[in-house]
């Protein structure tokens, strides 16, 4: 191992720019897995307690009000056991260009006239308990709402844009008559006969869409799905500069590196001891870069709140939560991310040392 | 004292396998003193009747892709691209493909 060390310090400077790239693109693997695994974990458990059932009336491809009279005909359907309107929408504040959603709790306890907030409301409105905020209306007046309360800034991933009101202010607010809701939601007594009660939803009224709740989940499980979409992308560019590292391993060692072996095997060295030494020199970089790259990944992405990736997904949202990744962290991921960088490259050093190790000693030194 | 450089790596390992034992660690600890806070954020979504997690607010595609349809992308022209940076990050549901473009 020895001898495996100054080898590689020979060539100090490019094993250290191998090294630095290598640590690099272990670390954005890692910090993708680490990531998407959080986000993916985290909203399973919340979004497990969404509604079973959401039905949406659709008009000419878009979403539309929802009339009262639908609730009786969704309770008809057998299996269904509470079915109810639900008042949501979005309010554009051009003072601050934020975009906030509406909500209206079943049951609000503060009454008209009050709202509470989510802390990225408060952020951006700067607002606090107790602040009167004025509301464009439909009619293009303005109603002033008083800050109630404002929402737990640890619920930021789930509330940060809400503004909860009451069902007055917010028909007041848009303009929805009364007698239309934004959309339904269902609730089922036995949850294995969800694909009956969609199916029957869609037969009865078929200008609506029924989704239910295990496709709400199955939405964020692929978007935060590494091996797909955005982060695929940039898997992909990580695993290319990889390949790249690979293909110029593997297409053959320098012949300094080739004279090398050379004189090992004419000092006595077997082909089993070269190969030796040359798999200790592709860990000890491998196995550096790989522990490097997954303690900065998981500083990144549990210290930081993922400060690299954040451009992207602020986009150009002038809310955005602020929320930090739980740790949700586990041996196939590290296994995942050994298997997928360590392994190819360990790989790739040994193939053309192999074939180096195994020609005649006496043509690799005269080249 | 270890002298040779293979110590000094092996020693090197040692250390980053101890760091990564105490990461997971960290992130079983982490996880156990978050559930408190998740569940809190569990109920908000159960009483408010939530469907989506508040990721991005720019576009009502994005900051609530499980209630979006096929149109939504071509929302303004039918032949426009997308507008918004995180309509290039999110992904369509998958649940659209199954029942079809009207749906």
């Amino acid at each position: 191992m020895d001898f495996a060390f100054n080898s590689l310090l020979r060539r100090k400077g490019k094993n250290s720019a191998l090294f630095v790239v290598y640590a690099g693109i272990i670390f954005l693997v890692s910090s993708i897995v680490f990531s998407s695994e959080s986000i993916k974990r985290e909203s399973r458990i919340l979004l497990e307690n969404s509604p079973e059932i959401v039905v949406q009336r659709t008009i000419a491809g878009r979403h539309d009000l929802i009339p009262e009279q639908y609730i009786e005909q969704l309770k008809s359907i057998r299996g269904v056991q509470e079915a109810k309107g639900r008042l949501w929408g979005y309010y554009f504040e051009p003072g601050v260009q934020a975009n906030y959603t509406l909500v209206v709790p079943d049951e609000f306890l503060y009454g008209p006239g009050y709202i509470v907030i989510g802390n990225g409301v408060s952020k951006t409105f700067l607002a606090g308990k107790g602040d009167l905020l004025p509301f464009k209306t439909s009619d293009g007046s303005y109603a002033s709402l008083e800050v109630a309360d404002i929402l737990s800034p640890d619920s930021e991933i789930v509330a940060s844009d809400l503004v909860l009101l009451s069902e007055s202010d917010f028909r007041e607010m848009t303009g929805m008559q009364k007698g239309f809701y934004t959309d339904m939601i269902l609730k089922v007594r036995n949850i294995k006969e969800l694909p009956t009660i969609t199916d029957k939803i869609r037969r009865i009224l078929p200008d609506t869409r029924p989704i239910t709740r295990e496709e709400i989940m199955r939405t964020y499980e692929a978007i935060f799905d590494w091996r797909g979409g955005i982060l695929l992308a940039v898997i992909s560019g990580a695993a290319f500069a990889f390949m790249i590292f690979a293909w110029d391993k593997a297409t053959g060692l320098s012949s300094e590196e080739k004279k090398e072996i050379g004189i090992l095997k004419g000092i006595g060295w077997d082909t089993s001891d070269v190969l030796f030494m040359k798999t200790w020199e592709g860990l000890i970089i491998s196995l550096s870069a790989f522990f490097l790259g997954v303690f900065f990944a998981y500083i990144h992405i549990y210290f930081t709140s993922a400060l690299l990736f954040m451009p992207v997904l602020k986009g150009w949202s002038v809310l955005y939560p602020e929320f930090r990744l739980v740790p949700f962290l586990d041996m196939f991921q590290i296994a995942t991310i050994y298997f997928l960088t360590v392994a190819p490259y360990t790989v790739a050093t040994i193939i053309p040392s192999w074939r180096a190790a195994t020609i005649d000693p006496d043509s690799v030194m005269r080249l | 004292m270890p002298s040779r450089k293979s110590d000094f790596f092996i020693a090197f390992l040692v250390i980053c396998s101890i760091f990564l034992l105490l990461m997971t660690v960290h992130a079983a600890f982490s996880v156990r003193h978050a559930m408190q806070n998740i569940q809190a954020k569990a109920r908000m979504v159960r009483e408010l009747h939530l469907t989506d997690l508040c990721l991005f607010t720019d576009a009502r595609y994005t900051r609530h892709p499980s209630m979006a349809d096929l149109h939504t992308a071509f929302q303004d022209h039918p032949m426009s691209f997308e507008h918004f940076p995180s309509g290039t990050v999110v992904a369509p549901p998958p649940h659209i493909y199954h029942y079809g473009l009207d749906q």
